[in-house]
């Protein structure tokens, strides 16, 4: 098997490594330290099911950001939703046989590529145009869009312009999840696209993107407000 | 009203203005003095190892407050909060945009506590901790009120208060603590309350009082002090006893414990419902400041402790005191522990206990100001946004005529007032007069659509400023009010009827 398939395999898991252990690693230090007082952001729930309804509307609508700016929400919500069903779509690489659920999703993946772009392009463009947005801006913030943006163009080109073997593409990552990889292909398009998301995978626990765990953690939205009813003595997060 | 600085155009519409760096660099409160800082268990002045110490402290906290370590995280910078904050919509200056104020801390943490701070700092913009970041901290850590209106927004609930709050912290503890805020603490813990007045004053002013309600309206309305008869502690924001227009909230709550027969007292021990350990972030002071409310309760044998029109005390009494001085198992069951005024005053009206004469408030069209750490921090009632319709309700109650605001500036949306956070001090006046802007803008829409003579709100802080930065606008001072004096002036007593 050739140094590149060798090369791949090895970022993969090491990748795979990092951005579990790192999630894992910053979970365990939000869900230990403490939150000594009730500071939900009222109006808030007054029960835990209430909460769990809080909290489902935040990150799935992303409730907080429609209040805040319609362009961002539209820009936002649709690369993550669309990001969901790429993801989805993508699993049919690493199942077999397809699943169901995947079959039925992934004709709709094709689409929500070109929304991924969308919504990136939104995303970037504000970076520019809006004089705060851009004040606020590090270069990390621009690469973060770059990467993406990276992923999904080449993702697109490899369904639209240069096709890879993708037959051996699947046979890689099925081996690679028994730990006995199978020659990947070499095109240049497959190899970009998939060494930028090893690169995504282990920045991971190292940027921004702990804001996917981090959101289930803001005391500020899954505290139940009842604190007059509940003595609230700082160890748990309600 | 004359300035030394400009004085912000109000316009018909909401506008948010492009960036000026710098804007407000020069703002700055005094600083602590030595005693100031003692008395609080803080250095005296700048450590010599004020680096280490504070990035010893910030580690500290990050360890202590899973808001502080997760919101340090957080943060995508998406923009969502950078048109929300008062100050920035009143300065202009891109530093007073949340994120870019809690990036003032952020910075550091990833320089210090990150594997991309640490390795790559040019790339996620972090610093060194300087003499500089500090001196950035000190002015712009005291140009934000803790108002959360940024949490409303943030799609992480990133909560600024919480940063600005260690912030100022992390400053205290190195010795640059702010004089106000911690001159006030100090008193508290000497005196009792943030005036510094002492008993024998505060009995002399009640005493006024009475005379003062029984040459108006010839009626015996009590303002009892330490009365050990009493069922019901009232604790309130000092200013309710001589400032204006508080004072006139504070018989308005005398007029109503009277008109439903509830025996109750003010005491002197615990004549301060403020609370500005939460505006230092710092939790000991807090629990001090909170203990005396205990303490007193206890000590007079209450059965309930309600608490006056004060924005930030009633979040600290709604949300942190029975954690800090709970639990109240020594008081009455029946009703909740604490019990906000305008709670106690609507559930007198929802049982018919009360009977207001509306006409006599004919003279007014009323608005409300829906005070920042009441909307946010707390709640009245026992549904979600019962702090919201329950002050809207009592002004309802005692008027014809109430208007609300424009949508996005009232309810969770308030603007703060201005003043709040430990910022109501004259050394900060220029950020008080700018950061009133968007408040200010509002009102002026419902004075120029329906006429609106006053606004309403239940907050001291809010009360004083709004008397102090209205003129700077044009605006009448004694446009502002206590709910309570709307209450008191339409509550139909019991020898008149």
């Amino acid at each position: 098997m050739s140094t590149v398939t060798y090369l791949y395999a090895g970022a993969f898991y090491l990748a795979a490594l990092i951005l579990v252990l790192g999630v894992a690693r910053k979970i365990m230090i939000y869900a230990r330290t403490p939150v000594p007082f009730k500071i939900p952001t009222t109006p808030a729930p007054t029960t835990m099911p209430g909460v769990v309804g809080r909290m489902f509307r935040e990150t799935v609508f992303f409730e907080s950001l429609f209040k805040a700016s319609k362009w961002t929400w539209i820009f936002g919500w649709v690369f993550h939703f669309a990001m969901l069903i790429v993801l989805i779509r993508h699993l049919r690489y690493f199942s077999e046989p397809v699943w169901m659920w995947v079959a039925v999703i992934s004709p709709f993946g094709v689409y929500a590529g070109w929304a991924m772009l969308f919504g990136l392009s939104g995303l970037w463009g504000r970076r520019f145009l809006v004089d705060r947005v851009r004040y606020i801006s590090a270069p990390s913030d621009h690469l973060m869009l770059v990467l993406l943006l990276a992923i999904v163009s080449t993702g697109l080109m490899m369904k639209y312009v240069w096709h890879t073997d993708i037959v051996a593409v699947k046979a890689f990552f099925l081996g690679l999840m028994r730990f006995d990889p199978t020659p990947l292909p070499s095109d240049p398009l497959l190899l970009t696209h998939l060494g930028l998301v090893v690169i995504l995978m282990a920045v991971f626990p190292v940027s921004k993107l702990l804001h996917v765990p981090g959101v289930f953690f803001s005391p500020t939205r899954n505290q139940v407000d009842n604190p007059r009813e509940f003595r609230h003595q700082g160890i748990r997060s309600s | 009203m004359k300035a030394e600085f400009t004085i912000p155009v109000v316009t018909n519409i909401p506008v948010t203005p492009s960036v000026v760096d710098g804007a407000m660099a020069h703002s700055r409160p005094f600083v602590a003095k030595s005693d100031h800082q003692t008395a609080l268990g803080f250095p005296e002045e700048l450590v010599e190892d004020w680096h280490d110490r504070a990035l010893a402290k910030m580690k500290e906290l990050l360890g202590k407050y899973r808001s502080l370590q997760v919101f340090m995280d957080s943060c995508v910078k998406c923009g969502a909060c950078t048109d929300k904050c008062h100050y920035f919509l009143g300065t202009s200056d891109p530093k007073n945009m949340p994120v870019a104020r809690q990036d003032l801390m952020r910075k550091v943490y990833r320089r210090y506590f990150t594997f991309a701070g640490k390795y790559f700092p040019w790339l996620v913009g972090a610093v060194d901790l300087t003499r500089e970041v500090l001196e950035d901290w000190y002015s712009y850590y005291h140009q934000c009120s803790e108002c959360r209106r940024c949490s409303v927004y943030c799609p992480y609930g990133i909560d600024t208060a919480e940063i600005t709050m260690a912030g100022r912290e992390i400053l205290a503890s190195v010795g640059i603590g702010q004089k106000y805020s911690n001159e006030i603490i100090g008193k508290v813990f000497k005196i009792g309350n943030n005036l510094g007045l002492p008993q024998p004053a505060m009995a002399d002013t009640l005493l006024d009082l009475e005379e003062e309600i029984k040459e108006d309206i010839d009626v015996d309305v009590r303002l009892p002090l330490d009365d050990a008869d009493a069922e019901v502690l009232l604790v309130s924001p000092s200013a309710d006893f001589f400032a204006e227009p508080h004072v006139d909230g504070l018989i308005g709550y005398a007029k109503v414990f009277h008109q439903a027969g509830i025996p109750w007292t003010l005491s002197s021990h615990a004549s301060e419902a403020a609370n500005f350990g939460l505006f230092i972030g710092n939790d000991e002071s807090m629990q001090k400041v909170a203990t005396r409310i205990r303490e007193a309760a206890l000590e007079l044998g209450v059965k309930r402790i309600i608490v006056g029109e004060c924005g930030h005390a009633w979040r600290v009494a709604y949300s942190y005191w029975n954690t800090l001085i709970g639990p109240f198992d020594f008081l009455d069951p029946n009703y909740p522990a604490p019990q906000h005024i305008c709670e106690a005053t609507y559930d007198l009206v929802q049982a018919g206990a009360l009977k207001f004469d509306k006409a006599r408030n004919d003279d007014k069209v009323v608005t409300f100001h829906d005070s920042c750490n009441v909307a946010r921090g707390s709640r009245m009632g026992n549904m979600p946004g019962g702090q919201f319709i329950i002050p809207r309700a009592l002004i309802r109650a005692s008027c014809n005529h109430f208007v609300d605001m424009r949508e996005d500036s009232i309810r969770e949306g308030t603007y703060c007032c201005g003043g709040g956070g430990g910022l109501l001090t004259d050394d900060l006046t220029e950020l008080r007069v700018k950061g009133a802007l968007p408040r200010v803008q509002a009102l002026h829409e419902v004075i120029e659509q329906y006429h609106v003579t006053h606004m309403a709100a239940i907050c001291a802080i809010c009360k004083s400023q709004f008397t102090k930065v209205l003129p700077f606008y044009s605006l009448g001072m004694g446009m502002i009010i206590s709910v309570h004096q709307l209450v008191g002036d339409a509550l139909v007593l019991g020898s008149e009827q």
